[in-house]
């Protein structure tokens, strides 16, 4: 059996939504400091909603490709929606990580997260 | 699609006429060659013409020649079976922190038990320093053990001059030197008199052999106690039916490298320097990692900065070639490799590691296909990577990679341009 998963595979070799977003509503970026991964997610938001989201990611295949998965999960949802969205369900929504890649999952709801964290208090000055 | 195969020193392709040698010892004379009757005369006869074979290739007596499953094993038997050999007359073993994880984890074991371990550093390129092997050496030290070269990085360390040094300074009258050279017995000549040392790993299965068979040279007088024990094969120091076909692999193997490695050596060169030469001209912000002359002949090892190594090889992978990394997130303990940490490369610009290391088997064209393919791979991640995008505004490097604090990060100038 392949180590990824084909949808893995798919969203790390054609992963959607990469780049950034001039003037984002608001910009997230983590590390892991374990193996080092790195990740920008932009957003713009509109009518509470999640109206354009964009990343960034230096990682492995599974890095990338929760990055992308967790984009497309996020686009149109409320703020609240996404803020309830946790790493699980991007593991699951991605057909599974291998064990020791499950921490990758970590990094990309954390990063929007982060994101929207920045959006608020953007909005509360 | 085309497949390209650049990771031999993780396992080469079996040569057709090894191939050809084993074939009647599966399924016609499948006799044990500890059996008197003629089917087992017949297997001895094999074993015993293989382990000429085997110990021509690296100028040994056959005698001098103990047959092992693997590498791994013939590392753990000399480690382990000197240790318990000499233990009454000193606990200190001498070995270089770069070494392979069938020297570094045995070790582990025995430092539990009351040995004590010296791990020599290596310079920024992987040597050893010979200065710091001298002033190691100690009246209790029973083994210095020192590959010949890396698997991952290619640097050759010079083992003549090291065993001179071990040999000259005379702590004690028994003192052994092993060198573990598996990723040097598929290109490089290996002669265990020019080299002078007591005991030598290599294996089948990176010289165009099966896998199953691989070898410990131990020269004669020198004694060690065996690890696996049962009946009388391999003269009582490595009990256990012989593994005949893969032995016999082997032993072909082996002959074929003898005759042909100098021509086939030349080629492979070539090829790597193609590599080594031409992807710095298509690829920006790329550092060879390993030392330039004293390099194996089929090793590439370089750091893509930006970019990661896994996500590399598995895009290199989509377009049929096979390569390796020693990025953090390549390796299952997401430790960037031991052997870059080591030679002190960066940790965000090791995370950016490929190897690629060359067969006979490669050809002209594959690496054509590699210097077009790969630096398009390397582009379509740099696009996505925040660290590129950062640097293309401000000039400045953000710190990544294995270890870092990113809640304190901050910009960092790491690279020395040489």
């Amino acid at each position: 059996m392949a180590f990824y998963s084909g949808k893995v595979m798919d969203h790390f070799a054609n992963p959607r939504n990469v780049g950034q977003i001039e003037n984002a509503d608001g910009i997230g970026e983590v590390g892991n400091p374990v193996c080092g991964d790195m990740m920008t997610f932009y957003i713009k938001v509109k009518d509470n909603k999640i109206d354009d989201v964009k990343f960034k990611t230096f990682g492995c295949g599974a890095a990338i490709a929760v990055s992308s998965m967790v984009s497309e999960m996020a686009k149109g949802k409320t703020i609240e929606e996404v803020m309830n969205m946790t790493n699980e369900d991007v593991a699951k929504e991605l057909g599974g990580l291998p064990p020791n890649k499950m921490h990758c999952s970590n990094l990309g709801a954390d990063a929007l997260h982060k994101a929207i964290e920045n959006y608020k208090s953007k909005q509360g000055k | 699609m085309k497949q390209v195969y650049l990771d031999n020193q993780s396992n080469t392709k079996l040569d057709k006429k090894v191939f050809d040698a084993m074939i009647p010892f599966f399924t016609d004379y499948y006799g044990n060659p500890q059996s008197i009757y003629s089917l087992g005369a017949a297997s001895k006869d094999v074993l015993d013409l293989a382990r000429i074979q085997v110990a021509n290739f690296i100028n040994a007596d056959a005698k001098e020649i103990i047959f092992t499953s693997c590498a791994t094993e013939s590392n753990n038997l000399i480690i382990k079976g000197i240790a318990e050999s000499l233990k009454n007359k000193g606990k200190h073993i001498i070995v270089s922190v770069i070494e392979h994880f069938s020297i570094l984890n045995p070790l582990k074991r025995l430092q539990k038990e009351g040995f004590e371990i010296t791990y020599l550093s290596v310079d920024s390129k992987g040597n050893v320093n010979a200065d710091e092997l001298k002033n190691s050496l100690r009246k209790d030290t029973i083994l210095v053990s020192i590959q010949h070269s890396n698997t991952e990085v290619g640097t050759i360390q010079d083992i003549k001059k090291l065993v001179d040094i071990v040999k000259s300074v005379k702590v004690n009258d028994f003192i052994v030197f092993h060198t573990d050279a598996v990723s040097s017995c598929g290109c490089l000549p290996i002669d265990v008199k020019d080299l002078n040392v007591d005991a030598l790993t290599f294996s089948s299965s990176v010289m165009y052999g099966p896998k199953g068979a691989a070898a410990l040279y131990v020269k004669r007088g020198v004694r060690l106690v065996p690890q696996i024990e049962g009946g009388v094969q391999e003269n009582s120091q490595r009990s256990g039916t012989e593994n005949i076909p893969a032995i016999v692999g082997f032993g072909k193997a082996c002959e074929i490298a003898k005759s042909e490695q100098s021509v086939n050596t030349q080629k492979i060169k070539e090829l790597r320097d193609k590599l080594i030469n031409e992807l710095p001209k298509k690829i920006e912000y790329i550092y060879l990692n390993g030392a330039l002359e004293n390099r194996s002949p089929c090793n590439v090892n370089f750091s893509i900065e930006f970019v990661e190594g896994e996500a590399l090889f598995l895009l290199l992978d989509a377009k049929g070639i096979m390569a390796a990394s020693g990025s953090a997130c390549a390796n299952k303990n997401l430790k960037l490799s031991h052997v870059l940490t080591a030679m002190n490369v960066d940790v965000a610009i090791g995370q950016g590691s490929i190897v690629f290391t060359l067969s006979k088997y490669n050809t002209q064209e594959d690496i054509d296909y590699v210097l077009e393919e790969f630096p398009k791979i390397v582009s379509k991640l740099r696009e996505m990577s925040p660290l590129y995008s950062y640097f293309l505004q401000t000039g400045k490097r953000k710190e990544a990679g294995p270890g870092t604090d990113f809640e304190h990060a901050h910009d960092h100038c790491h690279i020395s341009e040489d």
